[in-house]
């Protein structure tokens, strides 16, 4: 269990200034950064950094960005980050930073949308929310494989799967606009149906995706009888 | 402050007129985004309730039709979420703390809020009083929808947001300070964002 949840800070780190170490494009809108950190701690899987620009003129953006790299890889973290056409901070990622440039983080944060080994697990992603749950996913397959642990997975289509290559057999996918040609498994919104057989109300789900994925789905576990108190929820972006 | 982000300038320009509203590390957020740590809890309104109990000379409960018989007012503010986003020049309906204090006589310095579905957040009493919270049931002139803690939330606009508790169900007057469900779980104890108190160490 030491290797699965390491020790609990939950007061967060400093400032510090990371190296992108690695870029990895995950679909064609989003990449995902490896960030060498010089004062690495172990984050739970589920928790975010906080990444802050700073202009010549003084001027700072900061945005959350979920880590979606296990605790096991000592020294550096992931952050996969969607490139939102509006926005200041995730632009900059995609459009600017190579290989090699610093950037400004600081973290891990918040202990509440977090796994600490609890079983069995029921995870929910809606597009990017994927992330975080992957953070969880793949500490599961390092520390503890046999871990029962469902993935159900809603992206419009095909060009939206993130890490396509790591879904294995505990993952559901579905396609809510465009299934790929050829596809003969789920399609349309989560719904009761498709979590029909992957519920279990004895162990915790974890919603992650936009706020009308969230309220959806949560309340289809909540209706599956999951206790409210074993369902976490995080949001991104407006309503 | 020495370090500069290589080749990032600023994106998004904020009018001259709400630069001074603005806390440091925010942006202004036209929408309103919903965070929530768990799913929207089912309130049901015959069985709504919200009291003051604790350290108090007078406990006090109200129940819906009670509550709505209180003098409401309307509360123009700017909210600042300590996820980064402000969204300025919204306005809520509800009624003063202070209003709901009269004759509770509290007994101490310190308050949790507690709400349906379990969140708590725990603020000095003076944070609460002097015209500074209220307890709202309408947002721009709608209920409160439940997915922003309607039936009824708390509002503390001059605290980042997750001070202002979604479903309160009521104020517990302590004698003494305890942190609440976010300050335990590394956010800040008071959370003033133009001191950008945001984690713990802030």
């Amino acid at each position: 269990m030491e290797r699965l949840t390491p020790v609990e800070q939950r007061a967060p780190g400093r400032w510090q200034i990371g190296t992108v170490a690695a870029i990895r494009q995950e679909t064609p809108h989003v990449k995902t950064f490896r960030i060498e950190l010089p004062m690495w701690v172990a984050h739970l899987p589920g928790q975010h950094y906080d990444v802050r620009l700073t202009a010549p003129d003084g001027y700072q953006a900061q945005r959350s960005y979920s880590v979606a790299s296990s605790p096991l890889d000592e020294g550096s973290v992931e952050l996969t980050i969607d490139r939102l056409a509006d926005g200041e901070v995730s632009p900059y990622f995609h459009d600017v930073l190579v290989e090699g440039d610093q950037v400004e983080v600081r973290g891990p944060f918040a202990s509440y949308f977090v796994w600490r080994g609890e079983s069995p697990v029921l995870l929910l992603g809606g597009g990017s929310g994927i992330v975080p749950l992957m953070a969880i996913l793949r500490h599961r397959r390092r520390t503890m494989p046999e871990l029962p642990m469902r993935l159900v997975y809603s992206v419009r289509n095909a060009d939206d799967v993130i890490y396509a290559d790591e879904l294995g057999d505990e993952t559901l996918l579905t396609f809510t606009r465009e299934a790929p040609g050829g596809w003969a498994g789920h399609t349309g919104r989560i719904d009761a149906a498709l979590l029909d057989g992957t519920t279990d109300t004895s162990g915790v789900a974890f919603v992650c995706g936009s706020n009308g994925f969230v309220e959806t789905a949560s309340r289809l576990v909540l209706d599956a009888g999951y206790d409210p108190r074993s369902v976490r929820t995080e949001r991104f972006g407006p309503t | 402050m020495n370090f500069v982000s290589r080749g990032f300038s600023r994106r998004r320009s904020v009018p001259e007129e709400l630069r001074d509203r603005l806390p440091p590390g925010q942006y202004v957020e036209r929408g309103f985004p919903v965070l929530t740590a768990g799913p929207t809890p089912r309130v049901d309104m015959a069985e709504w309730r919200f009291r003051i109990d604790g350290m108090v000379g007078q406990q006090r409960e109200w129940s819906w039709e009670e509550f709505a018989g209180l003098p409401f007012e309307d509360v123009p503010c700017d909210i600042h979420c300590v996820t980064k986003w402000s969204k300025l020049g919204t306005s809520f309906r509800g009624v003063s703390v202070d209003t709901l204090l009269e004759g509770v006589e509290p007994q101490g310095g310190y308050a949790m809020a507690f709400a349906y579905g379990g969140y708590t957040t725990n603020l000095p009493l003076a944070d609460l009083m002097g015209g500074r919270a209220w307890v709202v049931t309408e947002h721009e002139g709608e209920p409160l929808p439940s997915e922003h803690g309607g039936p009824a939330r708390l509002l503390v606009p001059h605290l980042y947001f997750w001070k202002s508790a979604k479903w309160v169900a009521g104020l517990r007057v302590l004698d003494h300070d305890e942190p609440g469900f976010w300050e335990q779980n590394g956010y800040h104890n008071r959370g003033d964002p133009w001191k950008e108190e945001r984690y713990w160490n802030d």
